[in-house]
């Protein structure tokens, strides 16, 4: 990846970092651990692969992306901002009674949330109405998603799975955050759904293992799933849970937990020297 | 035609034949030949997609088919699409008021054989609790038609209720009119109002009979919209008699009878019985031993009529 291309996606993946912290903290409750291990993802996605537009959030012919780990909401409001959709004052009302940041992505009310999500398991499967619908009457937009690791225990997702498959929705790119840490602790020990890689595999998937904070290898996934004909791509991204904020990294603790104004000033000094 | 018909074989044919006219998709859960969507799939094979006996995954590809502006009709038995995948209906469907429409068949305790795993006595009360969900549940072949084009010109997400068993057609087709949440007044009466739904409709009319018989002048209104229900009509119906009596096909808690309950004690609150299926579990049986079994019978309804009439003050 050229490096002015590097450096301006770089600052789109610190800003939604920033403005994700600044949610959660202003609302004193959400989900920073996963909103910051998807961070790089939703930077090149939104700002870099996906054919999208803030002035036209519904066009018909746009890309969609749903956020099946739908309590991650904080990155995706914080990307939507960025991305224009919305004014960055809103991030400091969600999960307020009169605000339209609801816990999780309401699609009826946020401009650019293609699809509500929150109970887990369920938005992969919506992601393959989209795309089906897509291949049905022959429109070439694509359809991205991204999921927990943790929520690889739900059945439906393999249900989807098998869906994707057997419709061969290769306009279908799910990307799933192996960082390893559910609510309970590891994902491995709660209840272990490895490897990920062979299952999708043998669900008749594309599978590819990225490093989640690299942008260039989710810049190859991308092109790799879009190039990949008649299979969805499932992308195992490897990343950190808390990615950037030290006290936070690797911490099933922070799953769900909003940071007091100390640990907030602390994340936010490490966010902005971060290089 | 016919003088009988199951209302799933209209909602197959509704479909082959609305096929035609609107841009509608058809999912199924590998019940195409018992819900009758394989009439659609036969003709328009392109826009009928068998998602296998994955009723959840299902009910969220329709969603997701409904964001990009397509009409999916998803279909299964009552049981899976109500039952099983309530959640996915409540949060893919209902909260983001998509517009997807559930033809779900094989409801209620005329399901027969198969038994109480797939009697489903509770689908009506499921669907009422969420908010927005538009609730039909059609008494004849000709009820069951209009409520599927009737569905497609509502914008928002819609549950029908069909049934496996064939039941005589009630309406000439050069008088019927379907206005989705208007009930129907098939036969006037002053001393009691039987509100039925479904396969109950036609029982509650011959019950009507057997109480003139007595001298007893019963009013039978038809509901096939159980959400929003037709509280107007219920109101006016209940303060000419002064009394109600509810027949369906579901269990007395949460269905129809519920429904009945809680409109009329808000505006109109008068003696109402409930005729259904006494909040037990089906069981296997031929149909019309299983009416009997359950008491949703016309004689039934014509004894809770006569009940409800002696507790008028």
């Amino acid at each position: 990846m050229e490096k002015a291309k590097f450096s301006f996606l770089t600052e789109k993946a610190r800003e939604i970092r920033l403005g994700a912290l600044e949610a959660v903290y202003s609302a004193s409750s959400g989900h920073p651990g996963g909103s910051l291990s998807i961070a790089d993802i939703l930077s090149y996605l939104y700002f870099e692969e996906m054919n999208v537009d803030p002035a036209d959030p519904k066009k018909a012919d746009r890309d969609r992306f749903v956020l099946s780990k739908g309590h991650t909401a904080p990155a995706l409001y914080a990307t939507l901002a960025a991305k224009g959709y919305f004014d960055k004052a809103l991030l400091k009302t969600l999960r307020q009674a009169d605000s339209i940041l609801q816990g999780h992505p309401d699609m009826k009310h946020i401009p650019g949330v293609d699809m509500s999500t929150g109970s887990l398991g369920l938005g992969i499967s919506a992601a393959c109405g989209m795309a089906i619908s897509a291949k049905a009457s022959g429109d070439a937009y694509r359809v991205y998603t991204i999921l927990g690791d943790g929520e690889s225990e739900e059945g439906q997702v393999w249900e989807a799975a098998m869906f994707a498959a057997h419709y061969k929705l290769d306009n279908l790119c799910a990307f799933i955050d192996w960082n390893g840490l559910q609510i309970d602790g590891k994902v491995t020990d709660v209840m272990n759904p490895t490897p990920l890689d062979e299952k999708f595999a043998a669900f008749g998937w594309n599978v590819i293992v990225i490093d989640a904070h690299d942008l260039d290898q989710i810049e190859a996934a991308c092109k790799a799933a879009r190039e990949c004909k008649g299979k969805p791509t499932a992308v195992i991204a490897k990343s950190v849970k808390g990615r950037g904020v030290s006290f936070m990294e690797n911490q099933a603790g922070w799953h769900g937990k909003a940071p007091n104004k100390e640990q907030y000033e602390q994340a936010v000094a490490e966010l902005t020297a971060s290089v | 035609m016919a003088d009988k018909i199951a209302t799933r074989e209209a909602y197959g044919a509704a479909l082959a034949e609305l096929g035609e006219k609107y841009d509608i998709v058809v999912l199924d859960a590998d019940l195409a030949e018992a819900t009758k969507t394989l009439t659609f799939k036969k003709k328009f094979p392109d826009r009928f997609f068998d998602c296998g006996i994955a009723e959840g995954n299902m009910m969220a590809v329709a969603a997701g088919i409904a964001s990009t502006g397509k009409i999916p009709f998803a279909s299964s038995f009552a049981m899976f699409a109500a039952g099983r995948a309530f959640e996915q209906v409540r949060n893919c469907i209902g909260y983001p008021h998509l517009n997807v429409k559930i033809g779900a068949t094989h409801a209620g305790i005329s399901v027969g054989e198969d038994g109480a795993t797939h009697q489903c006595n509770e689908d009506i009360a499921l669907m009422r609790t969420i908010p927005g969900m538009v609730i039909i549940n059609p008494a004849d072949g000709m009820e069951a038609r209009a409520a599927v084009e009737a569905a497609i010109l509502h914008d928002g997400p819609v549950y029908m209720r069909f049934g496996r068993y064939a039941v005589p057609y009630l309406y000439d087709e050069a008088d019927y009119k379907f206005e989705l949440g208007k009930g129907i007044t098939l036969a006037e009466g002053s001393d009691v109002t039987i509100v039925a739904t479904g396969l109950m409709v036609h029982i509650a009319l011959e019950a009507r009979e057997l109480l003139a018989a007595e001298g007893i002048s019963a009013e039978v209104i038809n509901i096939h919209t159980i959400k929003p229900l037709d509280t107007e009509l219920l109101a006016a119906s209940a303060g000419k008699t002064g009394a109600v009596v509810t027949a369906e096909e579901h269990n007395i808690i949460g269905g129809l009878g519920g429904a009945v309950c809680e409109a009329l004690a808000g505006v109109c609150p008068v003696p109402v019985l409930r005729v259904g299926v006494e909040d037990k579990f089906g069981k296997s049986g031929k149909v019309p031993a299983l009416l009997e079994a359950y008491g949703l019978t016309a004689a039934n309804i014509a004894a809770k009529a006569k009940a409800a009439i002696a507790l008028k003050k």
